[in-house]
Formats: C-alpha cells, structure tokens, sequence
C-alpha cells in the first residue's frame, strides 16, 4: 500500500464522512425551521407571504452550510491537492 | 464517468490572448437571448396593451417590484432593476441546463463569483449613493466600534456563501442526473430533472432575495417611509 493508496483511501474516506455530519446539522436546521414556520402560519394565516419569504430565506441560509460540505467533499473526491498528477 | 467537471474547464478556442470557455459561450448566449426576448416583449406590449402577454409581462414586473418594496419598505426602482435581472438571468440559467448538451452556467464556479461580486459591490455603491460616504461607513461601528472585524467579516463570508451556495445546488443537481444516467439509463433521472427545474427557480428567487436584503440593509437606515 503505497502513500497514493493511502491518500486515496483517507479522501474518500473523509469525503463520506464530511457529507454525513454536514447532512446531518442542516437537516436538523431545516426541520426546526419548517416546524417553526408551520406553527407561525397555523397562527397568522394573513402573514403568510412575509412568513413564506422568512422561510425561504432561512432554508438556504442553512442549507448553504450542507452546501459547503459537499463543496469541500468534491474537493477531496475530485481536485485533491494532495494528489499526484497523472494518478 | 467521463463527463465529471467539478472546477475548471476545458478552453474552446482563444480569442487573441482571451481564452474562452463553454460557461462564456452558454452565458453570452443566455444573456443576448435575454436582451432579445426582452426588447420583443417590451415592443409587443407596447403596441398590443391589451394581450395576454404583454398583462404577464407586467405581472413579472409588478411582481419584482413589490418584492423589492416590501424588503426595503419602500419603491426602489434602481435596486429593483439590479434584483430583477439578477433573478432572470439566474433563472434563465438554471433552467438552459436542461436543454439536452447545454451545461448551465451557474454550475461553473466562475460565473457565480462574478454574480456574488457584483452584489459585493453593489452593496456599498447604493449604500453611498443612499446616505453619502460617511453615514455609510459609519454603519461598520454601529453598535460598537469593537464589532467593526465582524462587520468586515460578515461582508465578505456573505459573498463567499451567496456564490457557493449558488454554484452547489446548480452543479450538483446536475452532477446527480449525469450519475443517474451513467448507472441506469433513460427514464430514472426525470423525477430529479423536475426537482431540478423547481431547485433553479428557487435558487435564483434565493439570490435575488439575499442581494435585495444585503443591499436594503446598507441603504434602509434611515428615514423609514
């Protein structure tokens, strides 16, 4: 098992496991704000476009977290830096 | 598997020193084809006020436009017209990637950045324009002047997540029907093209959205109409 292997392994290895917690943390994000936004709109059925708008914008706040994860997941899958060229 | 671009692309042909990339091509043509259709509408409202398409037209128009107003809480025309094609041209975007062979122009980094710059700039440009230089840099040591490194901070972490989050959807949407294809074949990726056509809009309705915050935050300090 040469250092290419190696390399190889710890990138997917750590690819999985970036997209996992980061899928994790955004999912749970989500859900509290779509809970929260459902208990605002059970309330105030007048809001409901500023409420929608809120929540759209805090949805891709914190997806854009989970966003970064698989950003930085690609990189290590695709465009590792550590790689030897040609490999 | 051969049609993975993550970063980077190949160079098409080069244009004296300027090299030029498919995302160039795709872009300028999205971008002429809007200024056509755009031209095209506006000459046809003009002289068939009453038609079908010229009340949609107005429909998108008053929709941008109360979009801006209720944001900043009062009629912006100039930051109307920067949130408006914003979201058309993202929109127009995101949608050309489902064009069979068209590779979407927001799902190259370097589009993106551009976009998120322009917002970047943007941001104190209306904010200057709004309450003059001073007031507006005096905006960094609003609370506190020890909070003026996290004001920097916010400035550029905001610009850096609107052209990531942006770039990510788009490319891994269709990085996701490429692999779908490559395993399975023909009909099994429709489902996530349809979500893709809802993850488009929603994304260019995002960064319309965020663009018209940031910059109404830099410019509705003040009086409050």
């Amino acid at each position: 098992m040469n250092e290419q292997t190696i390399i190889a392994m710890v990138s997917i290895l750590g690819a999985a496991f970036t997209m996992a917690v980061g899928a994790l943390g955004a999912a749970i994000g989500e859900s509290r704000i779509g809970a929260a936004a459902m208990d605002a709109l059970a309330r105030q059925p007048d809001e409901a476009s500023s409420i929608t708008r809120t929540l759209m914008i805090s949805l891709a706040m914190v997806e854009s977290t989970a966003i970064f994860c698989l950003v930085i997941a690609l990189v290590f899958l695709f465009a590792n830096p550590f790689k030897a060229v040609g490999s | 598997m051969t049609d993975i671009r993550i970063f980077g692309e190949p160079i098409l042909v080069y244009f004296g020193p300027v090299p030029v990339t498919e995302t160039m091509v795709t872009s300028t043509a999205i971008s002429a084809a809007l200024l056509v259709i755009a031209a095209g509408l506006r000459g046809y409202a003009r002289l068939h006020p009453q038609s079908t398409i010229a009340t949609m037209t107005r429909m998108v128009v008053r929709w941008l436009d109360s979009l801006v107003s209720e944001i900043v809480g009062r009629p912006e025309p100039k930051l109307t017209l920067l949130a408006g094609s914003l979201f058309v041209f993202i929109a127009a975007c995101n949608l050309a990637g489902q064009l069979p062979g068209v590779r979407p122009p927001t799902a190259s980094l370097a589009t993106t950045s551009a976009l998120a710059i322009i917002v970047f700039f943007a941001v104190p440009v209306f904010g200057i324009a709004s309450q003059g230089i001073g007031g507006y840099l005096m905006e960094y040591f609003r609370p506190n002047p020890l909070l003026f490194p996290l004001h920097l901070v916010s400035e550029l972490s905001r610009t850096l997540a609107l052209s990531f989050r942006l770039f990510g959807n788009i490319m891994s949407g269709h990085l996701l029907v490429a692999l779908l294809i490559s395993l399975s074949g023909f009909l099994v990726p429709m489902p996530f093209m349809a979500l893709d056509l809802l993850i488009g809009l929603l994304q260019a309705y995002i960064f319309a959205i965020l663009s018209t915050v940031f910059i109404g935050a830099a410019i509705g300090q003040g009086e409050k109409a």
